[in-house]
């Protein structure tokens, strides 16, 4: 329904009495990823070693003195073990119009709200893709109108969400998932119009000298599940997901002193409950800096040293592992023809011996392709945490991009 | 008068003074070096906002190269550093990425980042201007807007160079972050544009070689080159910039630099 909406602006927009700047073009890119795992699975069904292909294309065309804009971002994913990772979606079908002091943006976007490394308390618009990445960095395309002002005070984003999108979860056959799985196709609400609530968000962010600011409001169906148990119809056990309605302030802020970056994100939710079912409002932080030693070594490598602090005042009962916890990290960006780069982190928890180790890196080989290596591995896990399921999916993951 | 804390007064007036041809034979080497730098700077002054397009090719010791083609957006800010867009076409794997920069003199630029693949706009520490440019032998110090106050000044003497005249001045940044000690400019006496720089890094040894090429004047007024070409006598790499359709007065606004134009930067 939006789709078309969009398409018919479009072509209002297209054919009433603008004119091209210039022809569309394509970009985006394809990608073949290998996963190895170090150890057998939790769970008999689920698989070893895998192998997966992606392709995100990107049209883009501009016209209006490229005041308009049309994007279509498709994706799609294979997957050679699990069924639900196999998957497609469309990140991005927009129009964009930009005027002297506001823009308008209607269809299917990603957004990005906030400053911290470790998690995204603040970032609400979009469902996290999490078979698409088990780091809960990729996101599911939201369909939205935008109106963003534009004023001397600052910039205040306002969202209508229509249409909601559930969480993405591997399948049973898949890797880095709870246990027992979860099936989406049981999916529950709180509101009686489930996922076709309408969900309402505003932003308002702004700049003050090495300051940057950002306010943000959001009402409607959480973005995170909480889970039930019950059972599939072979009579296996299951997890359910279930969407409650909530409502979320958040305020995040980041000062760029010199070599520092101080960074802090805050949130205050209601509606959401913690793992024993209670719902009261609840306050969560992520705080911390990141420091660059430029030029290391007379070198052109730049050196950044980053931690946070990962908090959440519900402590053990959170929904999430993050609850009290440390993030000390490493980047190191050779600034090289190849763009060189490696981020090393691990999340210490504050109470007991749980770690969790995670490698990014990446480099261009030639002028069109990318090699991304990355892995992640989850030590001391204790039997009765969250993150339980995945103590024997410590992984690394090499992936070869050719852009285009 | 080689002092760096110059008022406004004072540059009016050396301004004017160095607008009369019979100061010359009074002045001292620093003065002389500071008109000249006062002059070039009239003389690119109005030009309102700039496009423009680049391809960098990037040549490492063994003679492999690598390219990188850049959109730039420049809107003239007075009594300010300029404020800059960048937006990226080539490698494909951060095509869409743009970075936009509020330069300064003497304090660090405010600079942003938007990353397309994430949608995240990130603030990004500028404290040290002497970093690679995209990996190239250009600093972003090499490529922000020259302004008067980022230096002090010595006229050295004038001389031929490549069948130009040009006068030879000595410049000393006065960025505390700067990653030179010197810079040694060949202006050239008629259009006013650097020929040639030997950049000295902080230990006083010869860096690299800036050299300026094709030159154009736009708008009857303003003169830019074709290409830059850097190379770095340590490494043995270099860069060329090949510098495509210039525009002047496109009638760009603060309102093309904000981080909203950022974000739809194509």
């Amino acid at each position: 329904m939006l789709a078309r909406t969009t398409l018919l602006l479009f072509s209002a927009a297209l054919f009433g009495n603008s004119t091209l700047s210039h022809a569309g073009e394509w970009s985006g890119y394809i990608s073949g990823e290998f996963r190895a795992f170090a150890d057998s699975p939790v769970d008999a069904r689920q698989h070893d070693n895998n192998i997966s292909f992606s392709a995100q294309p990107e049209y883009y065309i501009d016209w209006d003195d490229g005041q308009q804009s049309f994007t279509i971002v498709p994706f799609i994913r294979w997957d050679e073990n699990d069924d639900e990772r196999s998957h497609a979606d469309i990140r991005e079908l927009t129009w964009l119009k930009a005027a002297d002091n506001w823009e308008l943006r209607v269809g299917i976007r990603k957004v990005f709200w906030g400053v911290t490394e470790s998690q995204h308390l603040v970032d609400i618009i979009n469902q996290t893709d999490l078979v698409d990445a088990s780091d809960g960095e990729e996101k599911l395309g939201q369909p939205m109108l935008n109106l963003a002002l534009i004023r001397d005070w600052g910039t205040l984003d306002l969202f209508v969400l229509p249409g909601f999108r559930e969480r993405t979860f591997p399948g049973e056959k898949g890797r880095l998932r709870f246990s027992p799985h979860i099936d989406t196709d049981q999916a529950t609400y709180e509101s009686s119009d489930k996922d076709q609530h309408i969900d309402y968000a505003a932003r308002w962010a702004h700049y003050l000298g090495d300051w940057d600011v950002g306010l943000s409001y959001f009402n409607g169906t959480s973005r995170d599940p909480s889970f039930t148990l019950g059972q599939d119809n072979k009579g296996q056990p299951i997890l359910i997901p279930n969407y409650v309605l909530i409502e979320q302030w958040g305020f995040d802020l980041q000062a760029t002193l010199g070599n520092w970056l101080w960074k802090a994100e805050i949130i205050n939710r209601s509606g959401q409950p913690d793992r024993i079912g209670q719902d009261k409002p609840y306050t969560a932080l992520t705080a911390g800096f990141e420091y660059t030693f430029v030029g290391i070594a007379d070198s052109n490598a730049d050196l950044g040293m980053i931690s946070e602090i990962l908090y959440d005042e519900r402590g053990d009962d959170a929904s999430t592992p993050f609850a009290d916890d440390i993030l000390l990290a490493s980047r190191l960006t050779l600034n090289d023809e190849q763009s060189t780069e490696f981020l090393l982190g691990m999340i210490f928890d504050s109470d007991d011996t749980t770690r969790l180790l995670t490698l990014e890196s990446s480099r261009r080989l030639g002028a069109n392709w990318k090699i991304t290596l990355e892995g992640q591995a989850f030590i001391n896990i204790t039997d009765t945490e969250l993150l339980a399921s995945v103590r024997k999916d410590n992984y690394v993951q090499l992936e070869v991009a050719r852009y285009f | 008068m080689h002092n760096l804390s110059l008022n406004l007064k004072h540059i009016s007036l050396l301004v004017i003074l160095a607008s009369l041809p019979l100061l010359a034979a009074a002045e001292t080497d620093e003065e002389k070096g500071l008109a000249i730098a006062i002059e070039a700077d009239k003389r690119d002054t109005g030009w309102q906002d700039q496009t423009a397009s680049l391809e960098m090719t990037l040549r490492n010791r063994h003679g492999q190269e690598s390219k990188r083609n850049i959109r730039t957006k420049t809107l003239e800010v007075s009594g300010d550093g300029d404020k800059a867009l960048s937006i990226f076409d080539s490698p494909r794997d951060i095509k869409g990425t743009a970075f936009l920069s509020y330069t300064h003199a003497l304090i660090p630029d405010e600079q942003w980042l938007y990353l397309p693949a994430l949608k995240r706009v990130k603030r990004i520490s500028s404290n040290n201007k002497s970093g690679p440019f995209m990996g190239s032998e250009f600093s972003y110090e090499d490529l922000s807007s020259q302004e008067v106050e980022k230096y002090s000044y010595k006229y050295l003497r004038t001389e031929k160079i490549n069948g130009r005249e040009a006068f030879v001045i000595e410049r000393k940044p006065a960025y505390k972050h700067s990653g030179y000690t010197l810079l040694v400019t060949w202006l050239d006496t008629e259009m006013y544009q650097p020929l040639k720089i030997e950049f000295y890094d902080r230990k006083k040894a010869l860096l690299k070689t800036l050299t300026a090429s094709g030159h154009q004047q736009y708008e009857s007024q303003f003169w830019r080159p074709a290409t830059m070409s850097v190379v770095n006598h340590l490494t043995k790499k270099s860069t060329d910039l090949h510098w495509k359709d210039y525009r002047f007065k496109t009638g760009l606004t603060d309102r093309d630099f904000d981080r909203n134009s950022l974000k739809r930067a194509r």
